[in-house]
């Protein structure tokens, strides 16, 4: 499963929180500084996947920003990858060509979609259209 | 909002809520100061606007400033107490507005984490009401959407009673087949399995047949997760139809992975459903497009199939497709990841594959470059080691700093694993380390030379390469700068000291080891270098007298440039092989080392280089230096001798048994030895250690060092003490039995010692060296494991015996064997030999400063210094014989110092020998005047504790 995600921008700023497993504040606070570390000092034409503590990072940027999320040794980092994909199309589609300003004053907006695709660190909904049009209802 | 007067204690006035500063406001206003001081003031403001606005009975104010306190504890890692937020949150919670309820939930799940659970219980009342169906709810299915999405966040699950509950509640979600209720009701099983199996095990399990895709790949989802490693998967082994169902039918590239997963946990459990899944593996394998689930596939096969040859052959071309992928980083990645899976068995396929990762090597990402070393670690054997060590090095040329030491790390591990097993030959091995070293970013010296000396001990017959390598770095004066290899050259010189009678042309070694650019190593590598060229000097003056008792005692003849005739020179014993014998032959014609003029050259070397050295303020260099200058005073006289050309007879014979037992100090054997072989003797019976040496635990404590690598020495001595010749210990018992107890490694067990053969070398045998090593070793054969195997033919190159420790068996057998005297090793036998000019030197040096050729006169003039020294030259094998011989000529002083010159650890122990050995020289006299027949080591040991 997946434990937590994360997006961070490409000067270390964090844009989106999720965890999916317990963390306290403080583990929190520590997991993003050294991840924000590792990844954004990756080059650009390297493998999106980072082991660490055990864990891997499957990680993918999309302009200024990075989309991380924590799976566990075993789990299939190909999967995870497409799942990222699969939020930033949402997202695409939903604002309409994304950008980090969106989510930054609509980070509300982000976590309903981001809930609305992951419950309990699994994938929920693979249809597209089906997000929209429940973030369309709720919205009313 | 700033221009509110700030009332923290009152509920906020209607104006605070008119005037409430929006979720897009909080933004731009953190956003308008990036810099770090700025950003936390304005989250320092905002949350107290938030403190206050919370209260507010207006749904919608209060909503918008939790929405406020979400995106603060969220982002910014506020210190938001959790109460205000979660409190809020769950009053909202009961809001009849969507959004409001919305906000509530997305609050809940952001702020509530396992240590905040108190607030948790007052939700539960809420979530019960949101998860039962009531007709007139207008967003039922939103509704309970989100409580599901509350109930699978991770606060709740960790809440103890909130999933015994809610359980029931779930049920009839679960019928319905909601994926949400799926997920929810997976997370509570986890939690608390005892209340909620019974409850919703079957539901979920109903799920997976759902004619719904949906619910079949949340269940899917949901059992991997249940039956993830830490958890038990045989309960889930019941679910094998269904999930062999979805696994044919299912179009589902989501629903297929996670029941591959499964599957993978299953078919360990349950033998009979490998066979039954393998097929339609291998279908996906070779029909899916989906490269995550052509992984999955390829991972299930060679995790969990391994018996099933032909899929497993599948799935090996697949990840060889995946390395061979040449613009997708992330499946060469995988595709090394899926190799590594393989077991033993197919260590041949991965052979196959050795070029594409080797090329991986050399991949831009760390990633892949770890994972091909590791595959390549891993598929070393002793047939390949030579091509794959050879290829890696070669890389490690090309490679950064960082990944270079990675490589250099691993094959050091893997050829020194387990005592070298890989290793066939060792000349290979050594030339390899000597490469190591010498690449351009290592930063392993330590472990290299560790190995270096480990291998020198270990493995007789790799010491001629040894030796040739050592020089090859000793003579690079480029290398004395690079700090990373100071534990290399110290390793270097030590070998070369050590092993100096396989050396070629050691004229050249003492030039490498006494050039300038020494000065820039650190004071323990200086010392060894100084000490390396003390056995160097000693060895090449022993073959040189050796010539000299060869032809005779004309002292014309002597100092000609002989015309060398090995074969009769057996005094010297340099026990070269037929084969050197030629080598040493042959550069005489070039340039004789053990010609009078060579000796003289390094003589005045060592006088120009290491005089200076007296004066250094490191103790370990001017030790060494004062031994060393020492012994060329004394051996100077050589070269007056030859000025004078006195044809006395007693000089060159003097001169000759003192080199002589120089070399003797040294030419003894170095073996390996047990980190744990000083637990394993056990004090006698009767032995009371702390006995009368309280006072002096903190004085010996001090001193007392333990070695900090795993190896350390002791010596094979040739010689043994026969027990039964020992007066009883009566003086200083105490003492020895302290010493004992620090360095009972050197004792003999007492009462076993009686079944040691008695036939020890004559007093002139031959020296031990190399060639009589066979010899030698036959009579140890029986007890210690060291016997070296015989010359190594090179045509054949058979591995060469390697010196292991089975730690048991061995130390029980060599313990009471292990040929060590009763007597103290801790003298440094060069001490004695050079009392006069060193020991001497050293004590009055600061004070009034004698010059060393003064005591160097007063010595030889001392009328019984030729039988001190004949004496001494005798000593090593007349240990037997000790108590007659020796007290024959004993008279007044020279009784005393034979005994310590066999310690034959002067290594070890000479700078705790240094002090104790002038006092012990002195009490002994007067000592061995009085009562001569007083046991001498008893009393010797005494003093060096003191």
């Amino acid at each position: 499963m997946i434990n937590f995600v994360l997006l961070i921008s490409r000067q270390g700023k964090v844009r989106l929180t999720k965890w999916y497993s317990p963390y306290t504040q403080k583990e929190r606070t520590k997991v993003i500084r050294e991840l924000s570390g590792l990844i954004l000092t990756r080059g650009p034409k390297l493998c999106n996947f980072v082991e660490w503590r055990g864990y891997k990072v499957v990680y993918r940027r999309y302009a200024s920003l990075y989309f991380c999320m924590c799976i566990d040794a075993d789990d299939n980092e190909l999967e995870v990858l497409e799942i990222i994909h699969h939020f930033v199309e949402i997202l695409d589609r939903y604002f309409g060509s994304v950008c980090e300003l969106d989510l930054i004053f609509n980070f509300h907006k982000a976590y309903y979609i981001l809930d609305e695709i992951l419950i309990a660190g699994e994938l929920q909904e693979s249809s597209k259209k089906n997000v929209a049009r429940l973030i369309a209802a709720q919205a009313c | 909002m700033a221009s509110t007067p700030p009332a923290p204690a009152v509920a906020p006035s209607l104006v605070d809520t008119l005037f409430q500063r929006s979720l897009n406001d909080l933004v731009k206003s953190l956003r308008a100061d990036p810099s770090a001081a700025g950003e936390a003031a304005a989250v320092a403001r905002a949350l107290s606007e938030i403190h206050r606005e919370i209260r507010a009975p207006d749904a919608a104010t209060k909503s918008v400033a939790l929405q406020k306190l979400a995106y603060l504890s969220s982002l910014h890692f506020a210190p938001v107490g959790s109460h205000p937020l979660a409190f809020a949150a769950i009053e909202l919670l009961a809001s009849p507005h969507l959004p409001h309820k919305h906000l509530a939930y997305l609050a809940a799940s952001l702020s509530l984490h396992p240590a905040s659970l108190s607030l948790l219980p007052l939700a539960t009342h809420q979530l019960h009401k949101d998860l039962s169906p009531s007709a007139g709810a207008a967003h039922q299915q939103h509704v309970s959407a989100l409580a599901f999405q509350l109930l699978a966040s991770p606060a709740a699950t960790a809440a103890p009673d909130l999933p015994v509950h809610l359980a029931h509640d779930l049920v009839q979600h679960l019928a319905r087949g909601s994926p949400r209720a799926i997920a929810a009701a997976a997370r509570v099983i986890a939690a608390s399995p005892s209340a909620a199996v019974p409850v919703l095990f079957k539901p979920l399990a109903a799920c997976l047949a759902s004619p719904d895709p949906r619910a079949s790949t949340a269940a899917a989802a949901a059992f991997c997760d249940l039956s993830a490693p830490p958890a038990d998967a045989t309960p889930f082994l019941p679910l094998a139809p269904d999930l062999y169902n979805l696994l044919t039918t299912s179009r589902s590239n989501w629903a297929l992975i996670k029941v591959l997963k499964v599957f993978a946990r299953l078919a360990p459990l349950e033998p009979r459903l490998a066979a039954r899944i393998v097929d339609p593996v291998c279908q996906l394998l070779t029909r899916s497009s989906a490269m995550s689930l052509t992984f999955e596939c390829i991972r299930t096969v060679l995790t969990a199939l391994p018996a099933h040859d032909a899929a497993v052959r599948l799935a090996i071309g697949k990840a060889k497709e995946f390395i061979a992928a040449a613009d997708d980083p992330n499946l060469r990645y995988l595709g090394l990841l899926a190799l590594g899976m393989l077991g033993p068995a197919y260590a041949s396929t991965v052979n196959d594959c050795r070029d594409a990762i080797a090329k991986s090597l050399g991949d831009a990402d760390t990633n892949i470059r770890q994972e091909a070393l590791h595959l390549i670690m891993g598929m070393v054997n002793e047939n390949n080691v030579v091509d794959i060590a050879g290829m890696l090095i070669s890389h490690v040329a090309k490679s950064d700093p960082e990944f270079a030491n990675d490589i250099l790390g691993a094959v050091l591990a893997a050829c020194g694993h387990n005592v070298y097993e890989m290793v066939v030959d060792f000349d290979w091995y050594v030339s390899l380390l000597a490469d190591m070293a010498r690449t351009l970013h290592c930063a392993q010296g330590d472990e290299i030379g560790r190995q270096l000396v480990d291998v020198g001990l270990r493995v007789q017959d790799a010491r001629p390469e040894l030796v040739r390598s050592a020089r090859t770095l000793l003579i690079d004066p480029a290398l004395l700068g690079n700090h990373f290899l100071f534990p290399v050259l110290s390793a270097a010189a030590w070998i070369s000291g050590e092993y100096v009678d396989l050396t070629k042309d050691p004229v050249e070694l003492v030039e490498a080891l006494l050039q300038p650019r020494t000065s820039l190593l650190p004071i323990s590598v200086r010392a060894v270098y100084i000490h390396a060229v003390f056995k160097v000097i000693t060895w090449c003056f022993s073959v040189y007298v050796g010539r000299l008792g060869d032809s005779g005692m004309a002292m014309d003849v002597m100092f000609d440039r002989l015309a060398p005739d090995q074969t009769v020179s057996l005094d010297s014993n340099v026990a070269l092989g037929s084969g050197e014998e030629q080598d040493i032959g042959a550069s005489t014609v070039r340039k004789d080392p053990f010609s009078h003029e060579s000796i003289l050259y390094m003589i005045d070397l060592i006088q120009t280089t290491v005089g200076p050295l007296i004066n250094c303020n490191e103790v370990e260099v001017q030790e060494r230096a004062h031994n060393l200058i020492g012994f060329v005073h004394l051996v100077r006289e050589i070269q007056e001798l030859n000025k004078r050309k006195v044809a006395d007879g007693d000089e060159p014979s003097r001169l000759k048994e003192l080199v002589k037992t120089m070399r003797t100090v040294f030419c003894q054997e170095l073996g390996p030895v047990s980190v744990n072989a000083q637990m394993k003797v056990a004090p006698p019976d009767g032995l009371i250690l702390n006995e009368n040496l309280v006072e002096l635990a903190g004085m010996v404590s001090e001193d007392d060092t333990t070695p900090s690598t795993s190896i350390f020495f002791y010596p094979c001595s040739r010689h043994s003490v026969d027990t039964r010749d020992e007066p009883a210990v009566s003086i200083g018992s105490s003492s020895l039995s302290e010493h004992r107890k620090r360095h009972g490694l050197f004792y003999l067990q007492t009462g076993k010692t009686e079944d040691e053969p008695n036939d020890y070398p004559q007093a002139n045998d031959s020296l031990p060296s190399s060639s009589n090593n066979s010899v030698i070793n036959d009579d140890k054969s029986k007890t210690a494991e060291l016997v070296f195997a015989g010359k190594k033919s090179t045509a054949t190159k058979s591995r060469p015996k390697v010196v292991k420790l089975d730690t048991e068996d061995f130390l029980s057998s060599v313990m009471p064997s292990a040929n060590v005297p009763k007597e103290d090793p801790l003298s440094g036998a060069l001490r004695d030999v050079l009392l006069g000019s060193d020991a001497k030197a050293l004590s009055s040096q600061r004070a009034s400063d004698i010059n060393l050729e003064g005591m160097l006169n007063k010595t030889s003039s001392n009328e019984s210094s030729s039988h001190l020294i004949e004496n001494l030259g005798s000593y090593p094998a007349s240990r037997s014989s000790r108590t007659t011989s020796k007290q024959q000529n004993d008279d007044k002083e020279k009784g005393t110092n034979p005994r310590e010159s066999d310690g034959k650890e002067p290594r070890k122990h000479r700078s705790s020998g240094r002090s104790g050995h002038r006092q012990g020289k002195h009490k002994h006299r007067e000592k061995s005047s009085t009562q001569p027949d007083t046991i001498p080591q008893a009393s010797v040991i005494q003093d060096f504790l003191l």
